[in-house]
């Protein structure tokens, strides 16, 4: 009987123990399955501003217009109907603004209680017309033709150079520009951080004595331990305001100051692992080559690297990848510019960055919400990409040993 | 800086009470005695008796291990190699070494070989092919690696590996030859084959073998020193060592009583 | 015969050894005096700020004046809930996937999902954490919801230090207990788990310093803006001490009048990750000779 509880006890152990292990696999799939699915759903919806109206005159043949038709004819590069297919007369843009043109306040109504009525008006007169006014103030009986804008495409999130996600009419969700301004971002960073981390891992694993490692080991340790919000802090007063002077710029957030705070934040990652892959070189190795009189230096440069080096480069990945999702300092260093860089003297935005500014500001379920998760998409794939290339160099690595 | 003394020419290494300590451990406890040029002598004795940390005191190997600490003198062809001025890169050239187990580089075989000739300067292309080609003649493995130079060097089987080693580190030309229970980690055939070489070697190097295997020591040594717990016991020619002992504790051994 | 008198070939490369070897002890030095930098900026700018009045006091007049207490609270609930959840289940899962779980597909497949969540930026957690959490579950921006989206975050350091100290442990020692009869969770919690147990704590204690540091999963899930009163349950939203060091620097009110707060923030800040880093080497230090002594 006893026998019994025993046995009891010990399955009820491996259960415990096996849920607990699924936990984080469960939590993987759990974060793609809401993220994806908030994410994708930017694809099923319109451009339009929420609250927007697109309207045209009933005359007019135009039916529809695409979102980037709408953003030419706003940009004034659009100018007559017949470009988007329709009469060919000059496009007669109307804004809310645009009211105090045609009516006296008198006739819009001390709280504008005839607004509705003095747009359809508009709009019902003037067949060129192309009016954007908020859905408050559309009529009952509206005389004009809404517009429909045709969802966003895939290629226009990911092609598109222009992020405006709050903007009117319609908006616009490039993330072409946020994609770019990490990248660029994160490759300074590498930039910075592979020469330095690499330098100091061959300096800790060969050269330093053991006394001089057990210092270093613990300082890249506290470093790695610094939250991130403290290095955007030093970042804020210390170096931007060294680049703003240096350059003379303007405004010293820029890409490189994120690049240096990303430098410095990536270094702990890419010495330890860096370290780590060196020391496996065998001692063997390290012997002949010293025995055959060949200076420590030329040991190094000549076995120990490429002994190390898939391990070297996993290091780098795992830098970049560091880089790449880091939020809170680069939000605080880099300006938030969200146009695409020439030179890193110029502000940048970064999707972290991105989600980080603008979550708290879009209204659940919009557009707007969606679009960040589908950023959120994209920087889980990236990191998931870095993640897998990371396994199959250990993998492949292990395989030739 | 040639030394004319008669003793000078006989001896390539004399070591006069060398003592080493690992930390607090003293693994050699004054050590001196001298090796014959073109000869090969043995050095044999129980697991941890300090045959092999000696061995790395002549390349000056035990440099590499935090907390080591040597006294004594130690002469190579009558330079004090741990003097101050000494270089150690330029040492090892000098005195070469074979490990136990066979370590090539994860290069091609012809680089395995080729590495101690570039790392000490040598530029020359037909030079290097020269001597590469030279060194796998004299450790007997030309004829098996002719065709396949280029390939890696862990595509050889281990005794393979363990002549390329030998060829790597004569390519260097050193004058004496380490060698760290070179067949240890081999089958009989390689061993013979090893064995052999070493035969072939004494005209031009002076060897130095540590061994586990009496009968190897017996086969290939014209002397043997008998160690045991960091002490020389015993050092005479080898057919003496093992047919007349002068010491019980080498006749222990021998008669495999320990070890 | 050239090995001793000096006049060797072979300057050239002592010269390139000696080049090299200088350029990486000057670069590891610029590291350790990065590091030097920084911690010395904050502390000499952030120690004047720290009084009695700054560590126990409402923040006032628009976060310019007064105290971060409720952020220094903030952060001790948001610590204290996340650990009470990751630590249990992330040591579970550890001592699952190093001593129950065989080799084969579902390992690998566990260990890539860990992996990938151990990679997965901050920013992402906040995002998962606001759709699930806050909205889905309708905890709202909460302690509660935040504590989650932080365990999970700490959930795979906490599953790696586990293992790594478990697979440290020769085998000779299951096997010794095995061998005498006990089952595999006895061998598992009577031999294996306390010879681990040094590592697994110090790895927990840094997982702490990882945790209070965090800015970006709490984001929106729980922090607050300025909220100068104390929480009473854990369906209440709280300051937090990284989030507030963010909001006082860049978006306060008046940010130059902020700026002595956001130093003693970061101050504090680094003081966490002093102690943290401290206690962890001690601990490793204090273990290390036990073992020695027995």
């Amino acid at each position: 009987m006893q026998k019994y509880f025993h046995n009891l006890g010990e399955k009820i152990i491996v259960a415990i123990l096996t849920i607990s292990g699924t936990v984080t696999s469960l939590t993987v799939l759990l974060i793609v399955f809401f993220l994806f699915k908030e994410g994708l759903g930017i694809f099923s919806m319109s451009p339009v501003t929420e609250g927007t109206v697109i309207a045209v005159n009933n005359r007019n043949p135009v039916t529809s217009l695409s979102a980037s038709q709408l953003k030419e004819i706003s940009d004034q590069n659009i100018t007559n109907w017949q470009e988007v297919g329709g009469l060919d007369a000059p496009i007669k843009i109307f804004r809310l603004d645009d009211i105090t043109d045609y009516f006296t306040e008198d006739q819009l109504g001390a709280d504008f209680e005839f607004m509705p009525q003095r747009i359809n008006e508009v709009v019902v007169k003037d067949p060129h017309i192309l009016a954007f006014f908020p859905d408050e103030y559309i009529s009952k009986d509206f005389g004009g033709r809404q517009l429909q804008l045709a969802n966003i495409t895939v290629w226009d999130f990911l092609a598109g150079r222009e992020w405006y996600p709050t903007i009117s009419p319609a908006v616009r969700m490039g993330v072409l520009p946020l994609i770019l301004g990490t990248l660029w971002v994160s490759f300074g960073a590498i930039l910075i951080a592979l020469p330095l981390g690499l330098a100091t891992a061959i300096y800790m694993a060969e050269i330093a004595s053991n006394r001089v490692r057990g210092i270093l080991k613990p300082i890249i340790e506290l470093l790695a331990g610094i939250p991130s919000v403290v290095f955007g802090f030093f970042g804020l007063v210390v170096i931007v305001p060294l680049i703003q002077d240096i350059f003379g710029l303007p405004v010293g957030e820029t890409a490189l100051a994120g690049s240096v705070i990303l430098g410095i934040m990536a270094l702990p990652t890419i010495i330890s692992v860096s370290e780590d892959a060196m020391r496996t070189t065998p001692r063997a190795m390290k012997e002949a080559s010293l025995a055959l009189g060949a200076s420590k230096w030329q040991t190094i440069y000549k076995v120990i690297i490429p002994y190390s080096i898939s391990g070297i480069s996993t290091a780098a990945i795992l830098g970049i990848g560091r880089a790449i999702g880091e939020t809170m300092a680069v939000l605080m260093v880099t300006g938030n510019a969200s146009v695409i860089p020439d030179t890193f003297l110029e502000p940048v935005r970064t999707i972290p960055a991105t989600i980080a500014a603008e979550l708290g500001e879009a209204p659940q379920g919009g557009i707007h919400y969606k679009a960040l998760f589908a950023l959120g998409c994209i920087l889980f794939l990236l990191t998931l990409i870095i993640n897998v290339t990371v396994d199959l160099v250990s993998a492949k690595n292990k395989a030739n040993r | 800086m040639y030394n004319t003394d008669s003793k000078e020419k006989e001896y390539s290494i004399q070591t006069t009470d060398v003592k080493l300590y690992y930390g607090d451990f003293q693994a050699l406890k004054g050590i001196t005695m001298a090796m014959r040029k073109n000869q090969v002598t043995a050095f044999i004795g129980p697991s941890g008796c300090g045959k092999s940390t000696y061995l790395r005191c002549f390349n000056r190997m035990n440099d590499l291990i935090d907390g080591v600490r040597i006294d004594g003198e130690i002469l190579i062809d009558g330079v004090d190699i741990y003097k101050k001025n000494i270089q150690v890169d330029d040492l090892r050239k000098h005195v070469g070494m074979v490990f136990q187990k066979p370590n090539p580089f994860p290069k091609s075989i012809f680089e395995n070989v080729a590495y101690g000739l570039r790392v000490n300067g040598t530029k020359d292309k037909n030079f290097i092919q020269e001597r590469v080609e030279r060194s796998l003649h004299q450790a007997a493995l030309w004829d098996e690696v002719k065709d396949k130079l280029k390939k890696s060097a862990f595509e050889l089987s281990g005794g393979q590996q363990q002549r390329l080693c030998i060829a790597r580190a004569l390519a260097i030309e050193p004058s004496v030859l380490l060698m760290d229970e070179p067949a240890s980690a081999l089958d009989p055939i390689s061993t013979a084959k090893i064995e052999e070489l070493i035969y072939g070697l004494k005209k031009d190097y002076t060897i130095v073998i540590v061994t586990h295997n009496m009968q190897q020591a017996g086969r290939v040594s014209d002397h043997t020193a008998f160690f045991y717990l960091g002490e020389l016991v015993e050092f005479a020619k080898t057919k003496t060592l093992f047919t007349s002992p002068k010491d019980q504790r080498t006749q222990n051994y021998i008669t495999g009583r320990f070890g | 015969m050239s090995f001793h008198d000096g006049k060797s070939t072979n300057n050239g490369k002592r010269l390139a050894q000696g080049t090299a070897f200088a350029v990486f002890r000057a670069l590891s030095l610029l590291v350790v005096a990065i590091l030097v930098i920084i911690l010395a900026f904050i502390i000499v700018q952030g120690i004047s700020v720290i009084s009695w009045e700054f560590l126990t006091e409402m923040p006032k007049e628009g976060m310019t004046a007064g105290g971060i207490f409720p952020a220094i609270v903030g952060t001790f609930c948001l610590v204290a809930g996340s650990m009470i959840f990751a630590f249990p289940i992330g040591v579970m899962s550890g001592i699952y996937m190093n001593e129950y779980l065989k080799d084969g597909y579902l390992k690998r497949f566990i260990k890539l999902m860990t992996n990938n969540l151990a990679g997965v930026p901050s920013i992402v957690f906040g995002l998962f954490g606001m759709a699930l959490f806050v909205n889905r579950f309708g905890f709202g921006d909460s302690i509660l919801a935040g504590s989650l989206t932080l365990g999970l975050l700490a959930l795979p350091v906490v599953i790696r230090t586990t293992e790594e100290s478990l697979k440290a442990i020769d085998d000779s020692f299951r096997i010794g207990s095995l061998a005498l009869g006990a089952t595999k969770w006895q061998t598992t919690s009577r031999v294996v788990l306390p010879i681990a147990f040094p590592n697994i704590i110090t790895g927990l204690i840094l997982s702490i310093g990882r945790v209070s540091g965090e800015t970006a999963p709490i984001l929106f899930t729980v922090a607050a803006y300025f909220l100068p009163r104390l929480p009473t349950s854990i369906f209440d939203q709280v300051m937090a001490l990284p989030y507030h060091l963010y909001v006082i620097s860049t978006s306060g009110t008046n940010i130059e009048a902020s700026r002595a707060m956001a130093y003693g923030t970061a101050f504090i800040l680094i003081l966490i990750v002093l102690v943290v880093n401290l206690l962890a080497n001690w601990l490793r230090r204090y273990f290390a000779k036990r073992v020695k002594m027995n």
